[in-house]
């Protein structure tokens, strides 16, 4: 008697994902996002030019994960190094992959500077409102009222400001071609941030500019809450501060400067006006920006 | 590679060049094709000069936002395999410190530059040579060594500038340039060697990795065992570079009674005192370390067991080197300390009345 | 020749910096050992702009000069801080347009020349320099005239060749002032 079995492959590792178990806890959200850039990365074809700049944090072991060239360099300068590796040799395709400490907070002068001159490369955040590593700091991004280890009253916008909008702050630069936000927690999401990684990827290999995609996902152990309150969390509360979005989407432009009045004389040229016109703040928002799911 | 093919350019008669432009050119001959920095007095020509000299061999110029983010865009260059320098001054070094222990963790060759200026704090822009300790103890975190170079004239910078390069890359390891306002700023007749291309990217370079296993470069070993093992590693190299790579230059310190010690600009000053000196018949000799680290402790050590009674460290500093030059003596004859701060220069003169005062009083 | 140790001192904006330059690429010219040194610090606003220039016939020492053998001042304030220390038996040109003081030391030899007003007369009040080295040279022979001359034409360029004989009158409207003071002084 012969027994046949039929096989159909459904899903498997993508080849720019090493074959590792990693560190990260059960709910984190790092594994999801490591996949979706490594299917990207595979779909593009560009594995094999490809170099991954890691950060310190939770995925400073991204580089265990991928099976890339990866250089793991200081908290928040990822965006420099990511610099130098491009301008070094402009035929490799390069990205970050950063927590929301690393980039919103220590790495904010280099992030931006790398959006301003328009770097051509992609940085991926990983933002979950919390430092993980450390073992549950407040961060930039932690929502308002959020308990963390250094906000055990929870975090008090009156005396320490409300959370970094890094998407928008990074949309907002003429140098920056695709910025998006994005969210983990449901396959629909997943997919749409899939989609957003793979357009800033592209938007490289095409040398439009900066792109960007900000992701939200949970930190279950930190957040105290098991990993389905913890992605439930993320689609009611984190969206209400962070819309997702695609806040940025085309050619890189230079802001709209205002004409100078011509009867000033010199000194007034250089006065340039809050115009802009380019469209980097209008965010073509998926949903009400209230929650999406 | 993106990098444009150059035209030969041969070696130059002797040209007059400010020192911070010739260490610029110094790098562009041998090979440097990058350089990452932010505005700093004394040490803006260079910078300058690199935006405009490296577009025209195919280079990349970037003004970073930072000296923090300047030593990062080096260190991301440097994975890719090219030749790469920065350049600041005091405060501007400062802020490179976490960068360069990075560097170090995981063995990535560039070329800094420190043209000193006077501190603490904002201090000044005018000659020092108060970041000795920085540059040679290790300014930044763990334990690490790096060779730095003290060059005391224009020539010496070119010529450093371009050893510093090889030496970086022989092993894996940042090298310093150590030079002072005076030496950035001054002009003196300089040849340089013909112009090197770019060399090829190390077998251990981030090229993408087709055709061959990933690479990694990262200065994290969590296990007690594995950092252990890895500054093992770092500190054989270490041993390496003092056992080779030790350089100095004696005047006259045969038969010298006493030893002044000085390097970079105070050597300049140190050297005319001792010229007056060896006018008036008094037996003084110079020794001038041109590595600061490693320290040639071994011939002042020979000096000490030989001829030399005493001896004299001159700085433009409150007293760093001389410390190093007490180890190296350890307690075989006196070592007497003379330096001035702030900016101040001492005038070969003084050093003159220092000298005469150490030989006692008829000199002798 | 054993050794020249110059500073040239004075306003920011009369030429002193490059009158070292051109001093030090003839003294090149020549194939002296040289050195050039500006005293870059927050003098070079407001006070006197300075530098130090040293030719010599074996390898600069110092490059910070602080007994020079001759000092170039083109203003009253460099006077005052720089006469008191040249070496006895040097020599010292004052631009007796911008600093009417007589210098009360015997043991120089002291050119006086009204640099600015001869740039004037000469159509170009930045040829001072030029003016105040020619008497320089005349009273220290530190290098050839000739060899200045050849440095200014590489240091001009083509684009500013047109210049040249401007200042090549500058100069020798300097030396021929200071020869015959020279000579007035020793008849």
């Amino acid at each position: 008697m012969s027994v046949t079995t039929k096989e159909k492959v459904l899903a498997r590792r993508p080849d720019s994902l090493a074959p590792a178990v990693t560190h990260y806890c059960p709910g984190c959200g790092h594994g999801v996002l490591h996949r979706l850039v490594a299917e990207v990365i595979d779909e593009l074809g560009i594995a094999e030019r490809t170099v991954g700049v890691a950060s310190v944090g939770c995925s400073v072991f991204a580089y265990d994960y991928f099976d890339l060239d990866f250089v793991q360099v200081p908290h928040g300068r990822a965006p420099a190094a990511a610099t130098g590796l491009k301008r070094a040799r402009p035929d490799l395709v390069v990205f970050t992959y950063q927590g929301d400490g690393d980039m919103a907070a220590i790495g904010t002068a280099e992030i931006i500077h790398a959006a301003v001159r328009g770097e051509r490369f992609t940085a991926v955040m990983y933002n979950n409102s919390i430092y993980g590593m450390t073992g549950g700091q407040m961060s930039p991004t932690t929502l308002p009222g959020m308990v963390t280890d250094t906000t055990p009253a929870g975090r008090d916008p009156a005396e320490i400001g409300y959370p970094f909008l890094v998407a928008e702050t990074l949309a907002a630069q003429p140098g920056a071609v695709y910025v998006a936000r994005t969210r983990l927690g449901d396959m629909a999401s997943i997919v749409k941030t899939r989609r957003a990684l793979l357009r800033a990827f592209k938007a490289q290999l095409d040398g439009e500019g900066f792109s960007m995609v900000e992701v939200l996902g949970s930190c279950p152990v930190n957040w105290g809450m098991s990993p389905s309150e913890a992605n439930a969390f993320v689609a009611r509360e984190m969206v209400r501060h962070f819309p997702l979005g695609v806040f940025r989407d085309g050619p890189a432009t230079p802001p709209a400067v205002a004409e100078a009045d011509g009867g000033g004389g010199r000194g007034t040229g250089g006065n340039v006006s809050a115009a802009r016109g380019t469209g980097a703040q209008r965010p073509a928002q998926e949903g009400t920006g209230r929650g999406d799911a | 590679m993106a990098i444009a093919a150059t035209q030969a350019e041969p070696a130059t008669e002797a040209l007059l060049y400010k020192g911070n432009e010739a260490l610029g050119e110094a790098a562009v001959r041998a090979g440097c094709r990058f350089f990452f920095g932010y505005p700093i007095t004394p040490q803006s020509e260079l910078p300058a000069y690199m935006a405009r000299r490296l577009p025209e061999v195919g280079g990349v110029y970037l003004q970073a936002e930072s000296e923090v983010a300047a030593i990062n865009m080096v260190l991301g260059a440097s994975a890719a395999g090219v030749r790469v320098m920065t350049s600041s001054s005091g405060p501007g070094f400062s802020l490179k410190q976490e960068g360069i222990s990075y560097l170090v963790g995981c063995e990535l060759p560039a070329v800094l530059v420190n043209i000193m200026r006077g501190g603490p704090g904002l201090g000044n822009i005018l000659p020092s040579q108060a970041d000795y300790f920085q540059a040679t103890k290790g300014g930044g975190h763990g334990d690490y060594r790096l060779i730095v170079l003290a060059p005391a004239g224009v020539q010496e910078l070119a010529d450093l500038t371009g050893l510093a390069f090889d030496l970086a890359d022989v092993y894996r390891n940042p090298v310093i340039v150590l030079g002072d306002g005076l030496l950035g700023q001054m002009m003196e007749p300089v040849r340089f060697p013909a112009l090197r291309p770019a060399p090829d990217p190390p077998d251990w370079a981030l090229t993408g990795a087709r055709g061959r296993p990933r690479r990694l470069i990262t200065s994290i070993h969590l296990a007690a065992e594995a950092l252990e093992a890895h500054n093992q590693r770092l500190q054989a190299k270490f041993a390496r570079m003092a056992e080779r790579e030790t350089r100095w230059e004696a005047v006259e310190t045969e038969g010298a009674r006493l030893v002044v010690v000085a390097y970079g600009t105070a050597s300049r000053i140190a050297r005319a005192a001792v010229e007056l000196a060896r006018e008036e018949g008094l037996p003084v000799g110079l020794l001038r370390p041109i590595t600061l680290w490693p320290f040639p402790a071994k011939p002042l050590a020979e000096l000490a067991g030989g001829d030399a009674a005493r001896f004299l460290a001159v700085e433009l500093s409150a007293g760093q080197m001389v410390e190093d030059v007490r180890l190296a003596v350890a307690g075989r004859a006196p070592v007497e300390f003379y330096g001035r701060m702030g900016g101040a220069v001492p005038t070969p003169r003084e050093i003159l009345e220092v000298i005469r005062r150490q030989l006692g009083g008829d000199g002798r | 020749m054993a050794t020249h140790e110059i500073i040239i001192a004075g306003f920011g904006g009369q030429g002193v910096l490059t009158a070292g330059q051109l001093l030090a690429y003839a003294g090149l010219a020549e194939k002296k050992h040289v050195s050039w040194f500006p005293a870059y610090g927050p003098e070079q606003r407001g006070g006197t702009a300075n530098c130090s220039v040293v030719l010599s016939d074996r390898p600069v020492s110092s490059p910070v000069v602080s007994e020079p053998t001759a000092v170039v001042a083109m203003n009253q304030p460099s006077v005052d801080r720089f006469e008191p220390l040249v070496r006895a038996g040097g020599a010292l040109v004052v631009n007796t347009s911008l600093a009417r003081r007589k210098s009360p030391r015997q043991d120089l030899t002291v050119v006086e020349v009204p640099a600015t007003e001869i740039a004037g007369e000469l159509g170009n009040l930045r040829v001072a320099n030029l003016v105040a080295v020619g008497a320089l040279l005349a009273a220290t022979g530190a290098v050839r005239p000739e060899s200045v001359l050849e440095a200014l034409k590489k240091l001009l360029g083509p684009g500013k060749a047109a210049l040249l004989p401007l200042n090549r009158k500058a100069l020798e409207r300097g030396l021929a002032i200071g020869r015959r003071l020279l000579a007035a002084a020793e008849t």
